[in-house]
């Protein structure tokens, strides 16, 4: 049964795909339960309204119909999570599953009707009549924070949630000394997340016992059962939360939901299960938004453009109620505004704002794109402030290379990093002379498509994360260890069962392959459980690029106790001491005896029979293990990005891109890949297409998939990557976790590209995204015209 | 909206002070899904379909889509539905052979016709060769969006078995995937566009 064959570093085809490739994978809505209710959501149509009466007479009157309530009708035990104040002063609204007073977005649920059908529930929804009266809406920060500005919450009196700074050094002296300052303002606009599987809830009561299971696509099963015990009641002792096969969820699936709070209630107060699948164009007001924010980046530097100081300051949208980590959203990337680079002193100032809109949280890199965005772009500026090539005032800022952690003027001690190694390898990748000479012959015969080459040489931290640090400084209500347990079964077969819910990454292959090449038996007989919290062990979920960083360690630890106890059975069955063992690809030998030996499944069937254990070793061959980091881990790396802009039509086309990351230790080179390829197009669509437009009274413009842009695949290129590896100081395997680092790095290296082209023309700004109308205004307003 | 449910959305909300500007873009107005015959509602039409090779006779409600036809009624659960515009393209099935959205059809527009869905591609226990490609080439992540890439990539190599990368990239415009960035799902369409003729010749 032993192997000597190694799965961490091969690119092992997935466990996941045979069920999902033949449709065979279930994920929430292919659910049904018999006796099974449909839930319908009645949305406010404002922007901001007062909620004078809601009458769900006629409703009720309807057939099939089987009950309607309104906001008022629920005495809930507590407000649905928010689970990261990140100021001890910060306003804070409890948030309920159902508005009563007053609908603070376009969406906020005010009432809800159960059918027998859908279809019932729908049309029941829609005879509901609330008495409305509207309220002046504000959706922009500025206006929101503007004297007289209509409140959101208003026993605040204020539409600032919060405001988090954070200075190293002396930021005043190093701004006043320095010769040259580069001040750049960027709006990060707002994203729909988008993931392809609407979001989805079905609960089944167990009326006898008071016990219930909720099927939910989240990616959290593990804190939403905490978070429903405290806003339901229901302790997590009686409730089970499953998250099936889980079609994606870049954060939007982050989340804990009134509508699954009010799936629950609605299931203990009718006895009846209770199912819910949001339509699409009901999730783009129901699901949380991503990004949304207002930057001005300043940076202080020599003449000859090497950067003294960073200030950033921030207005962060929260939307209209502040979700699970809304307000820490931001913070996730306040380390992060002076990039890779060094420098003597640094200032941040975060203001969370609320505003007439659909909640904004975490979407895919959460707070670090935005900070990429600032920092990457603000240098190209210097770049050209002071007249240097973008390469050459990135290698002068770089950090030094380091293996060991180190601290960074941002606040971070960061576990390892070659800076300069990564962007080396992307010029290679791009052929960068070629490229400019490109550039240069279509300058000079004036082309009408000028050639922009554009650079994302980006840091961040993720690997969610050490409890101390994010409970200590950070003010986070969660920890971020991760938990895993391994059954070897009597004939050998392995079960590892992880705190972890990944939901589409392909963390069941990675995880496999560490445990098959630990215990050394046959990647298909390590099965992966996870999702359901009636199976797995507590654990903290998958977001942050967390599933291999924090994951990963703990399935590796609790392989380790097995072959640690398998070590001392194997020393007793062959009557040897320990140390007289050697281990290798599952395989316990004596030493200068070769052929005296033990596997880990034949061990693992005398753990199960017994009979003859030595005296101090319990039966069975299963082990579990908790690993919470020390510290966060730190992927970098270098993208480079070409982009042909049609200088009449402002039509901007991807035709290079090249991505160097160090993303530490790969266990699987084919998932890393996918994981860097998947986020820089979803990058790329931030950088030139997706926007998500409110109008000034609060309603959602870009309402649906029709009418938001999400790129096919006529409109992406290929992406052509690359990989530089410094194993991470935070864990033994030196993993450093790759789930963000495209849409981290994509949207600057594509918009300095975009610059770059125009460049010639005078342009040095440009509005995200770099639509067509964006880049013919940015060229209009360069040649003195009218934008 | 109307277009697609075949319905217009009648509104029991009061409507918007005339002082109040209004936009409604976003208002909410779901489409339709799951029918169970009502007291007083439409009369059904049985309806004779073949899928994946089997008769199947049923009576619908006229407003059903294809889609739950094949989800709800037959329990065909491989076909997903990820939006309500005709966007996304994850309901993708074949009708008489070419690729449709089944979420943009009435299932009784079927009546009489034949329709392949995921669950029928795999056959003897062996992948399709495009579900084998799709799984060596890591054409998917989340899985979701995969069936319906499948079978338009299905309807699409029986028109063009030998496609450029440009061409199956066009194929694809009218399916919508966030994980993969379309980059792998291009290269198992064309390994399985190789393997495909391969096994022809």
């Amino acid at each position: 049964m032993a192997t000597t064959e190694r799965y961490v570093g091969s690119s092992v085809p997935r466990k996941e795909d045979a069920e999902l490739v033949t449709g065979r994978g279930r994920y929430t809505d292919d659910m049904a339960i018999p006796g099974m209710l449909w839930m319908a959501v009645v949305r406010s149509p404002f922007g901001h309204a007062r909620v004078k009466s809601v009458d769900v007479s006629k409703a009720l009157g309807m057939d099939g119909v089987v009950a309607a309530f309104a906001g008022g009708d629920f005495d809930w035990a507590g407000p649905l999570l928010m689970a990261w104040p990140v100021t001890s002063d910060i306003n804070n609204p409890p948030h309920f599953p159902l508005a009563k007073d007053k609908a603070r977005y376009a969406g906020d649920g005010v009432a809800v009707v159960v059918a027998e059908s859908r279809a019932a529930a729908v049309d029941a929804a829609e005879s509901v009549h609330v008495d409305y009266e509207p309220l002046p809406a504000v959706v922009d920060m500025e206006a929101a924070l503007a004297e007289g500005a209509p409140i959101v919450h208003d026993e605040f009196g204020t539409n600032r949630c919060y405001v988090w700074t954070n200075t190293n050094g002396d930021v005043d002296k190093v701004f006043a000394e320095a010769p040259v300052i580069v001040k750049e303002r960027y709006r990060v606009q707002r994203q729909v997340p988008n993931a392809i599987e609407p979001r989805a809830i079905l609960v089944e009561p167990n009326n006898a016992t008071g016990q219930f299971t909720m099927w939910s696509s989240t990616q959290i099963p593990h804190v939403l059962r905490t978070a429903m015990a405290l806003a339901t009641g229901i302790p997590e002792s009686k409730l089970r939360i499953v998250a099936p096969r889980v079609g994606g969820g870049f954060g939007s699936k982050l989340q804990v939901y009134p509508e699954e709070a009010l799936a629950l209630e609605l299931s203990r107060r009718l006895g009846r299960p209770i199912k819910w699948t949001e339509t699409r164009s009901e999730g783009y007001l129901a699901t949380h938004h991503g990004r949304d924010q207002i930057q001005e980046m300043e940076l202080a530097a020599d003449e000859d453009g090497r950067i003294r100081g960073f200030r950033a300051k921030v207005l962060a949208n929260m939307g209209a109620y502040l979700r699970i980590i809304a307000p820490g959203t931001p913070v996730l990337g306040a380390f992060l505004y002076c990039g890779a680079y060094t420098g003597e002193a640094y200032q941040i100032e975060l203001t969370g704002v609320f505003t007439n809109t659909t909640p904004v949280d975490a979407y895919r890199g959460a707070g670090r794109p935005e900070a990429t965005n600032a920092i990457e772009r603000a240098i190209d500026a210097l770049a050209r402030r002071v007249g240097k090539d973008p390469v050459e005032i990135r290698r002068m800022n770089f950090m030094p290379p380091f293996t060991e952690a180190t601290q960074s003027i941002g606040g971070l001690m960061i576990d390892s990093g070659n800076y300069p190694a990564t962007l080396d390898k992307a010029l290679e990748l791009a052929d960068y002379e070629q490229l400019r000479k490109e550039q240069q012959a279509r300058r000079a015969s004036g082309d009408v498509k000028q050639l922009g080459i554009g650079f994302s040489t980006y840091l961040e931290n993720c690997g969610w994360g050490p409890s101390r640090i994010i409970g200590g400084v950070l003010q986070y209500a969660g920890g971020g260890w991760e938990a895993a347990t391994i059954r070897c079964h009597p004939t050998g077969k392995v079960v590892v069962i992880t705190g972890a819910t990944p939901h589409g990454q392909g963390s069941e292959t990675a995880f496999a392959q560490i445990a098959a090449d630990e215990l050394g038996v046959p990647i298909d007989d390590v099965e992966v459980l996870f999702g359901d919290t009636d199976v797995s062990p507590n654990g903290w979920d998958t977001y942050g690029s967390r599933g291999a960083a924090v994951g990963s360690p703990a399935v590796a630890m609790a392989a380790r106790k097995v072959v640690a106890k398998a070590r001392k059975i194997a020393a007793h069955e062959l009557e040897v001491s320990e140390e007289d063992l050697t281990y290798e690809s599952g395989r316990f030998t004596v030493k200068g005896a070769p052929d005296r030996a033990k596997t880990v499944p034949e061990i693992a069937f005398s753990a199960w029979t017994a009979h003859n254990l030595p005296d101090e070793v319990e039966p069975g061959l299963e082990e579990s293990a908790f690993f919470d980091p020390g510290n966060l881990v730190f992927p970098y790396g270098a993208h480079i990005c070409a982009v042909e802009v049609d200088t009449e039509t402002g039509e901007v086309e991807v035709v290079k891109y090249v991505a160097v990351d160090d993303v530490g230790t790969i266990i699987n080179p084919q998932l890393v890949e996918g994981q860097v390829v998947g986020g820089v197009v979803q990058g790329i669509a931030e950088a030139l297409y997706e926007e998500a437009v409110y109008d000034e009274n609060g309603q959602l413009v870009t309402s649906n998939m029709s009418n938001y842009a999400i790129p096919a695949a006529p409109e992406v290129p290929s992406i052509a990557t690359g990989s530089h590896v410094t194993p991470s100081t935070t864990n033994d395997l030196g993993i450093k976790g790759v789930g963000e680092t495209g849409t981290i790095a994509s949207p600057p290296a594509v918009l300095n590209a975009v610059v770059d082209a125009l460049s010639p023309l005078g342009v040095t700004e440009i509005e995200r995204p770099a639509t067509p109308e964006n880049v013919w205004k940015a060229i209009r307003r360069a040649k003195g015209g009218a934008a | 909206m109307t277009a697609l449910t075949g319905r217009t959305i009648t509104r029991a909300w009061p409507r918007p002070r005339a002082d109040f500007p209004v936009c409604t873009a976003s208002d909410y107005t779901p489409a339709l899904q799951t029918f169970r015959p009502q007291k007083g509602g439409p009369t059904l039409k049985r309806i004779e379909v073949t899928v994946n090779g089997v008769r199947r006779e049923a009576e619908v409600e006229p407003r059903q889509l294809l889609v739950y036809f094949l989800r709800e009624t037959l329990g065909l659960t491989g076909t997903n539905v990820g939006c309500d515009t005709t966007s996304c393209g994850a309901c993708t099935v074949l009708l008489d052979g070419e690729s449709v959205k089944s979420c943009n059809l009435l299932a009784v527009q079927a009546d009489g016709r034949e329709i392949t869905t995921i669950e029928a591609m795999a056959t003897d226990g062996q992948l399709h060769p495009i579900q084998q490609a799709f799984h060596e080439n890591h054409g998917l992540q989340c899985g979701y969006c995969t069936p319906g890439m499948i079978m338009a990539a299905a309807s699409f190599l029986e028109e063009n078995p030998s496609p450029t990368e440009e061409e199956v990239r066009m194929a694809l415009e009218g399916n919508l995937c966030r994980c993969t960035g379309y980059q792998n799902i291009v290269k198992s369409i064309l390994a399985a566009s190789q393997q495909m003729s391969g096994a022809k010749a």
